[in-house]
């Protein structure tokens, strides 16, 4: 059969030389360049901006420590709204999942997330039981806030979203991956009563989240022990900010660092890390992308359930939550912070040691949970004593035992926060080295 | 068009360049109309349109009894049954992982592929439009086929949800309620956003069907390209390069039913698919216009 070439004439090609000549096969070479040429361009772009994003600091007058959280402390920008990015990297050891705080909405973009899956009925989960999918993984939340009653904040999903809107004395949340809304009339006047700045009246919960309301909380723990230096200026979310640092003087502290960027014109925090001591990735990382201080349209506070929607009334979980919140100054910077399980659960209120960032909770936590942990069942019973000690090897693989003149126990250790749980039951907690955590053991013996 | 071959085209005479344009277009239309003729491409339209169907009479007959469900399943189906509207989002995002994609693998793939081994090519190029604008109509008749796919997808889940379930104000995923003709309009949005989704898909496939003279393994290969695209998608461990497969951001869609939008990712995924457009466009036209047809 006769071969067709291109036509010399349309399409320029290979020429009159035609077939198996050294210049048709360099035309046909040169033609691949052209889609290297622009997959090369888009790596290049792509590279670059990617280079440049972090840089081009914003030249700004030079402020002092005490100014800058003068400033901050009379910011009273009431409304706003914005996007948040949050990543937290709290060091966890990865757990069966279920079996941890928030191990299930892992990822953010791994589809449904756990949370969503039967086992809750249908029933939306309550804005506080949401906090723990931010414990991992990255996340992105979307704020508006429009005077002190007037507040939503959703959590972006795939392909989902779960809102809280205040407005008023109505607090929605509202689950659109199950279609379910959870309400409850909220206290008009905010228990804690600190004043009327945008998103500090967030509903509990997921709005401890907020750059604001972390950096207010860190600001709030600060005293002798913390030393606060202004650190250079940064860009975020497109507006010019400063950064101020925080650092803890105590040495058996494991925070490194907090840093966070306040807007230079409002006063607003735009962005708080959280390093830990040993380096890495930031433990906390929340920032605005965008961010508008205009006033949100009404409609984006308004919520109306629904048609077919399940609508859960609030219970007792309010009270739960406020008793929660209470704890806060008592313990220092993991309470602060919202860490889980850091006493919130505890049967007797935490006893806390130290001071400032080095202050360490202690509390027992029962004989049972002290034999279960450290696998050392005594009771006479053949089966119970197996599964403890099954327990115990399993406990093993993140524990590492410790022992010391308070006896012996197992410590359990993340990038900020570190507990200590002694055989007989007691536990120590705190953002402190293992060692300051042995160190109050065998203070308290 | 491109520089290469509108120079010569012009160097030579005005009213020559003029009727080939001409020719352009006719080719065009006449590429349409055969790729809509083929019963491969009814029946492939026929089982996108049964989805939505299929999807809305599990939906009705599955919460019958009970309107709890528990957000399992694709997204959006439990809204589904308050809101016919739904029905549209749902079957969306059912079909653009495979059965939209696999459709356009088939169209694309077979483009120049099967003409190649039906002996047909050869008949294309004795016109003379030239190879780069048979290439433009035959990825111009894909895309075509891209929107028609969708449409026919949406219009059915229309359809079947205003059968099936009431309609009414949309609730968006936000929580803010919206009038039902703005409704319409977002799903009209988000039926335009899938279809553009699928154009990197196309090309893929429109490169690879320059590759051989096969018209099956060209199919073949486009949809197992992406089966496994959509499997190194799901890996956590490469998470660095999964910004830029073509299907990661393929849900963004949904991103429109937030209020106010969020456009990042939905910019990021047409800029995604404008980008493996242009690359393996440009790769088929080198291909394609070098390449020796020899049946």
């Amino acid at each position: 059969m006769a071969r067709i070439q291109p036509t010399p004439g349309t399409d320029g090609a290979t020429g009159p030389d035609g077939d198996g000549t050294g210049t048709g096969r360099r035309r046909k070479a040169v033609r691949y360049a052209v889609p290297v040429a622009v997959a090369g361009v888009a790596a290049a772009t792509i590279g670059i901006t990617s280079a440049f994003a972090g840089t081009g600091d914003p030249d700004l007058p030079r402020i002092s420590a005490q100014d800058l959280i003068a400033k901050m402390a009379q910011s009273d920008t009431q409304r706003m709204s914005g996007t948040v990015k949050i990543s937290t990297d709290l060091g966890l050891p990865s757990l069966p999942s279920g079996a941890s705080f928030g191990a299930d909405g892992k990822d953010g973009k791994g589809g449904k997330g756990g949370g969503h899956d039967g086992g809750k009925g249908g029933a939306a989960p309550s804005p506080e039981s949401k906090l723990t999918e931010l414990l991992s993984g990255t996340h992105t939340l979307r704020v508006a806030a429009d005077g002190p009653d007037k507040q939503r904040l959703s959590l972006v999903e795939r392909a989902a979203e779960y809102s809280v809107i205040r407005n008023g004395d109505q607090l929605w949340a509202y689950d659109s991956a199950s279609n379910t809304v959870y309400h409850s009339e909220a206290p008009k006047a905010p228990a804690e009563g600190k004043g009327g700045k945008a998103g500090q009246d967030m509903p509990k919960g997921l709005g401890a989240a907020s750059p604001q309301e972390l950096s207010k909380k860190v600001l709030a723990a600060a005293d002798e022990s913390t030393s606060i230096t202004v650190d250079g200026t940064a860009k975020v979310a497109g507006r010019d900010a400063y950064q101020l640092v925080i650092k803890p003087k105590q040495g058996e502290s494991t925070v490194g660092s907090v840093r966070i960027a306040v807007d230079a014109k409002s006063g607003v925090p735009l962005k708080f890390t959280l390093a830990a001591k040993s380096g890495g990735k930031a433990v906390v990382d929340a920032g605005f992308t965008k961010v508008d201080f205009g006033k949100p349209s009404a409609g984006t506070f308004a919520f109306t359930p629904p048609k077919g929607a399940k609508v859960t009334e609030a219970d007792e979980k309010a009270v739960g939550a406020g008793r929660d919140h209470k704890n806060d100054h008592k313990s220092g910077l993991p309470e602060a912070l919202g860490l889980p399980g850091v006493g919130g659960d505890a049967s007797v209120a935490p006893e806390v040691t130290g001071e400032g960032w080095a202050s360490i909770a202690r509390f027992s936590a029962g004989k049972d949970a002290g034999t279960a942990v450290t696998g050392k069942a005594k009771s006479g019973a053949k089966g119970g004593e197996k599964n403890a000690a099954d327990a115990g090897a399993l406990l093993d693989s993140f524990g590492t035992k410790v022992s010391g003149g308070f006896g012996s126990g197992r410590v359990f250790s993340t990038k900020i926060v570190n507990a200590l749980v002694t055989d007989d039951g007691k536990v120590y907690v705190g953002a402190v080295d293992k060692d300051a955590l042995v160190k109050a053991a065998n203070a308290a013996k | 068009m491109s520089r290469a071959e509108a120079a010569p085209a012009g160097a030579t005479a005005v009213p020559a360049s003029a009727a080939a344009r001409r020719w352009g277009l006719s080719l065009l239309i006449s590429e349409v109309t055969t790729t809509f003729r083929r019963w491969r491409t009814l029946a492939l339209l026929g089982v996108l349109a049964a989805v939505p169907v299929l999807i809305g009479i599990a939906v009705k007959i599955e919460t019958g009894d009970d309107g709890a469900h528990g957000g399992g399943g694709p997204a959006f189906i439990s809204q589904v049954t308050n809101n016919g509207l739904f029905l549209v989002f749902t079957s969306l995002a059912a079909t653009l992982p495979f059965f939209l994609p696999m459709a356009i693998g088939v169209i694309a793939g077979d483009s120049v592929a099967g003409e190649a081994g039906s002996g047909t090519l050869r008949y294309l190029l004795v016109a003379p439009a030239g190879r780069t604008r048979l290439l433009f109509a035959k990825y111009a008749t894909t895309m075509a086929f891209c929107f028609a796919a969708t449409l026919v997808v949406a219009v059915s889940a229309l359809a079947v949800g205003a059968l099936l379930f009431p309609l009414g104000e949309v609730t968006l995923i936000s929580g803010t309620t919206i009038g039902f003709g703005e409704g319409l309009l977002r799903a009209l949005a988000i039926a335009v956003v899938v279809a553009l989704s699928l154009v990197g898909v196309a090309a893929l496939g429109l490169f690879v069907s320059t590759l051989t003279n096969s018209g099956v393994a060209a199919m073949a290969t486009t949809v197992g390209l992406l089966i496994t695209v959509q499997i190194l998608d799901q890996f956590p461990q490469l998470s660095a390069i999964q910004p830029y497969l073509f299907p990661h951001y393929w849900l963004s869609f949904a991103d429109l039913l937030r209020d106010p939008v969020l456009w990042d990712q939905v910019l990021r995924n047409l800029g995604l698919q404008a980008l493996y457009a242009a690359v393996f466009g440009s790769a088929a036209w080198a291909r394609f216009t070098a390449k020796d047809i020899t049946v």
